[in-house]
């Protein structure tokens, strides 16, 4: 009975044993030391009794082993020097026999046999063959497992292997290859019948006390794959074969999958390949229990790594159609196996796909067959819940992307897509994260629309909400998420502009449905897209002269759809963006001469400004870029840039604050004399801004006054000053050095008034003005003569 | 000697996916010491991606950025000079040298850094410098055809600072150089 008592009462076993043990070892050295080999012989024996012993679990019985196996090496050092100094092994060999009990006489013939091996005076292969045949004598399965686990390690080094130095005319390679499968039987039988063992209700304890023994057994197989005579044609004709016929017949679970993995890992990579259809075609013979998806993932596994280490053994793969064997094995396995759950389905197909694309990378449609099978497999199960399973068709659906780098490919497998549908909504999102990652990280450019489409559709979780369901998603994540399908729609391009407005009409139709929390992100990129295109199309008409165009694809028509988009951001309503975009389309459209399209435009974004800027800040800053866009626009006619330079000034001067009114309507001033363009230099309404900022200016001071407060209308003089200063110089006659002079008095007075209190950035931008007025004098010239009458 | 890079009108997401791989092998970590941003980064991570370059970040707020915190201007010493920086879509006409040095006058600094033209310029004027960086992406403009991404690199040393600009024409980057003494510290 193993372990039968508690784990106290084992420990006292153990104990006992270990001091059994000591005692007679200390004897035994007595008579080593003093060169008595019938007392050694005794003694040793028995301190060999105490692995008789059937109360401990195999942990312990390995302890107690392990401590006879390190004695019974100084008992062989003491052989080996007993035969130098003429003891006869053949003498020693039949000594020892005389061991009263059987199990302290086997380990003695091991331990004599493996001197007997080393002197070379019998053929090593009978004295293996002796030694493993005689060890049958132990059955009981503990006793007997770490019996022979002695016998293979001290027989480890004396093997007749191809090169070694007990290799001889009657020692071959096929004479190891049999003794070591001989010993790997006989202990798989032994280990596989220690399940028998004892009553059933600790058959799990049995179980995992078995495991742990498995390495034992295991041990032989590595011996096994270090032979180096055993060649292909030996491994494929006795050694695999051999192997097998145990480990089908054993008909133990747990033997089968140790094994089964164990022949995996411990032979060479091309030995497998040349064997393939032999171990595949034991995997049926299997019990059901067995789990076979984890032992052909990692045959697969290996084999794929081998077809990665060189090119140049692909064509073996080729040559025993090695795709064609797996697929077909793994159909049958999962059709055997019902119970198989679907993470173990995926792993395997996971498994194949990974194989397929190290060995045939080339075939795409290997790639969409395993896909579709997985399909069909998972269809019966329906939308994934199992988390196992989804991590699984995450790395299945990521193999081909980072195998090919290249989402080209990936657009191809028509089954690709039918697999993402399985997928719950926070992994698809994961999925086509990392799909548009990988378009990212290899700058990949989509270049059309079919393709555009296909891809749209598998980042779709991304793109939309899909329906039921509405888990909250944090708003970092979905900024991320959004900007990187922002960021997506850079990289779609064609050189063709028909192509091209085919994608941004295909990337249109898609976002428009996103819902207005992903508009704001989604639509500028697409409008810069367009307006990208707008340009091209523009530098071609150019280009092109008077040859006719193609009328499809016109300016004119991408200005129509940028308008609908921009309209879909101003309901959000996003007005700040819009206007902003709005005005981009503007300068587009000028840059076109289109006319009526600019002003639409532009009456868009006053609209966008009157109905939704509210905010005091947010019309400051719009107001600027009105300006400023529209100062840079020139297709205006007379009477249309009268309405919108109008209005403009309106609202300029509508600000809130009184400061920014001033600015405002100064830097108007600027609508009304454009440097490059002769037919805009109107003087008086440049003037006629400048004093109007001016007496806004003087209203602030005198709230100020009023106030008693200190006051910025300093700073607003000395930038008027300025503002003169710049027309001054660009010759526009309004702008007389009385009025410059005056300005300037102003300002002296104002800074050294008692009222206000003194501004360092005033002075220091008061100064900085002065100086600049001294620079323009020391130029001299006609800048110098121009500037000479002003009185710093 | 202090290294500072000037950038901006990076325009992410909404007109460019990322800093060309060229420009960001070169802006490693650990080689700057002060980050001049003009602005329209315009989302966090690009805020995040530089602060990995340097920490000593300066941003002002272009007309896309989303992040609301950033100033209108700004003004920061560096060495002997005194440096303004700005985004540039507030002044008007854009781009208008006249008009940058009217700005440079009222922050009274000796350097000032605009962008919003996405078009690379260095001036020297009066008694300073206006320098534009560019877009550091290339992105579209309403106001510059065909723009090159391009960054600056301010070598600033005593009273002497050399700009380094880096343009990305055809796939290669090409490097200029531009000379400033500063003659009296103000």
């Amino acid at each position: 009975m193993i372990g039968d008592g508690g784990v106290d009462e084992e420990e006292k076993y153990l104990a006992a044993g270990i001091a059994g043990l000591q005692q007679n070892a200390f004897y035994m050295h007595r008579a080593l030391d003093s060169n008595n080999l019938k007392d050694a012989l005794k003694y040793s024996a028995q301190m060999l009794s105490e692995l008789r012993t059937s109360r401990l679990s195999p942990h312990k019985y390995y302890e107690l082993y392990m401590r006879a196996f390190d004695e019974l090496r100084k008992l062989e050092m003491f052989f080996r020097e007993e035969t130098k100094r003429g003891c006869s092994t053949i003498e020693l060999y039949e000594l020892v026999q005389h061991a009263g009990n059987i199990l302290p006489r086997l380990y003695l013939l091991c331990t004599v046999g493996s001197v007997y091996i080393r002197s070379k005076e019998a053929p090593a292969k009978d004295v293996l063959k002796d030694l493993v045949e005689m060890c049958r004598g132990i059955q009981h399965p503990l006793r007997g497992l770490f019996l022979r686990s002695y016998l293979s390690q001290v027989s480890r080094d004396k093997l007749p292997d191809i090169g070694s130095e007990y290799e001889g005319d009657a020692d071959t390679v096929s004479d190891a290859v049999e003794f070591v499968l001989q010993n790997f039987t006989e202990m798989n039988k032994l280990w596989v019948r220690m399940q028998h063992q004892g009553p059933a209700r600790e058959k799990e304890k049995r179980e995992k006390e078995r495991s742990e023994l498995r390495d034992l057994v295991g041990k032989n197989l590595h011996v096994l794959g270090q032979i180096e005579g055993v060649d292909l044609d030996l491994y494929k004709d006795i050694v695999l074969p051999r192997i097998l016929e145990q480990v089908v017949n054993c008909k133990d679970e747990l033997a089968q999958y140790y094994l089964m993995d164990c022949i995996i890992q411990v032979f060479p990579d091309d030995y497998h390949l040349q064997t393939l259809e032999t171990i595949l075609g034991a995997c049926p013979q299997l019990q059901p229990s067995v789990d076979i998806k984890t032992i052909l993932s990692r045959l697969m596994e290996r084999l794929s790594n081998y077809a990665a280490s060189s090119a140049e053994v692909l064509p073996e793969f080729f040559q025993v159609e090695a795709f064609a064997k797996l697929n077909s094995a793994i159909g049958k396995v999962i059709e055997a196996q019902v119970d198989m759950p679907i993470d173990g389905v995926v792993t395997l197909y996971s498994s194949l796909l990974t194989f397929t694309l190290h060995v045939h990378h080339d075939r795409l449609d290997y790639v969409d067959q395993i896909l579709g099978a997985c399909v069909g497999k998972l269809s019966v199960v329906g939308k994934l819940e199992d988390s196992k399973a989804t991590k699984q068709i995450v790395a299945l659906l990521s193999a081909p992307l980072e195998k090919y780098n290249d989402i080209d490919t990936a657009l191809k497998l028509t089954n690709y897509p039918r697999v993402l549908e399985f997928l719950d909504q926070g992994t698809n999102k994961v999925m086509a994260n990392v799909i548009i990652q990988t378009i990212m990280k290899n700058k990949t450019c989509i270049s059309s629309a079919d393709k555009v489409e296909a891809l749209f559709e598998l980042i779709k979780g991304l793109i939309k909400d899909l329906d039921g369901n509405l888990d909250e998603v944090d708003d970092e994540d979905f900024n991320e998420e959004q900007n990187a399908v922002a960021r997506l729609i850079q990289m779609l391009y064609n050189d063709d502009p028909k192509e091209m407005l085919k994608i941004i009409c295909t990337v249109k139709k898609h976002i428009m449905v996103g819902g207005a929390k992903r508009l704001p992100f989604t639509v500028p990129p697409l409008i810069f897209c367009s307006l990208k295109l707008v340009r091209r199309l523009q530098s071609q008409e150019e280009n092109a002269g008077e040859e006719e165009e193609d009328a499809s694809v016109t300016p004119k028509k991408i200005f129509q759809i940028l308008n609908q988009m921009i309209e879909a951001l101003s309901v959000i309503p996003v007005p700040e963006l819009a206007l902003r975009l709005y005005l981009q389309c503007a300068e587009a459209a000028n840059d076109c001469d289109l006319e009526p399209v600019a002003y639409e435009f532009f009456t868009q974004a006053y609209i966008l400004y009157e109905e939704e800027i509210s905010d005091s800040k947010a019309q400051v800053t719009a107001i600027h870029l009105i300006i400023g866009s529209l100062q840079r626009l020139h297709v205006f006619g007379v009477e249309n840039r009268d309405t919108l330079t109008h209005k403009a000034t309106g609202y300029s001067a509508k600000l809130l604050k009184k400061p920014e009114q001033c600015r405002a309507v100064y830097a108007c001033s600027h609508l009304f004399w454009v440097d490059d363009q002769d037919s805009i230099k109107d003087g008086e309404r440049v003037m006629f801004c400048l004093k109007r900022a001016l007496r806004i200016a003087n209203a602030v001071q005198q709230m100020a006054t009023a106030t008693r407060g200190s006051s910025g209308s300093v700073m607003l003089f000395i930038e008027i000053l300025n503002k003169y200063l710049y027309f001054f110089e660009k010759g526009n006659p309004q702008v007389t050095v009385a009025s410059i002079q005056g300005l300037i008095e102003l300002i002296t007075t104002e800074m050294q008034s008692d009222n206000t209190t003194s501004d360092p950035a005033a002075d220091a931008f008061f100064a900085s003005t002065m100086r600049y007025i001294q620079f323009q004098k020391d130029k001299g010239g006609a800048v110098g003569e121009k500037y000479e009458p002003i009185k710093t | 000697m202090v290294l500072v890079l000037a950038l901006g009108d990076l325009h992410i997401s909404h007109r460019a996916p990322d800093l060309p791989p060229k420009f960001k092998s070169m802006l490693v970590p650990g080689k700057i010491q002060h980050i001049i941003c003009t602005g329209n980064l315009c989302i966090k991570e690009i805020h995040d991606y530089l602060r990995t370059i340097c920490p000593d970040l300066h941003i002002t707020r272009g007309e896309y950025d989303e992040e609301t915190r950033y100033p209108e201007t700004k003004t920061l010493t560096i060495g002997q000079f005194k440096i303004g920086i700005c985004h540039g879509h507030q002044v008007i006409p854009s781009g208008d040298l006249d008009s940058l040095a009217m700005l440079q006058r009222q922050l009274d600094v000796d350097i000032l850094v605009t962008g919003h033209t996405h078009q690379f310029t260095a001036y020297k004027h009066e008694a300073g410098v206006v320098i534009n960086p560019g877009s550091a992406t290339g992105a579209y403009s309403s106001i510059t055809y065909d723009v090159n991404p391009s960054f600056v690199l301010m070598d600033i040393d005593a009273l002497r600072v050399v700009v380094y600009v880096y343009e990305l024409i055809d796939g290669e980057v090409k490097v200029d150089k531009i000379d400033f003494k500063k003659t009296t510290t103000t």
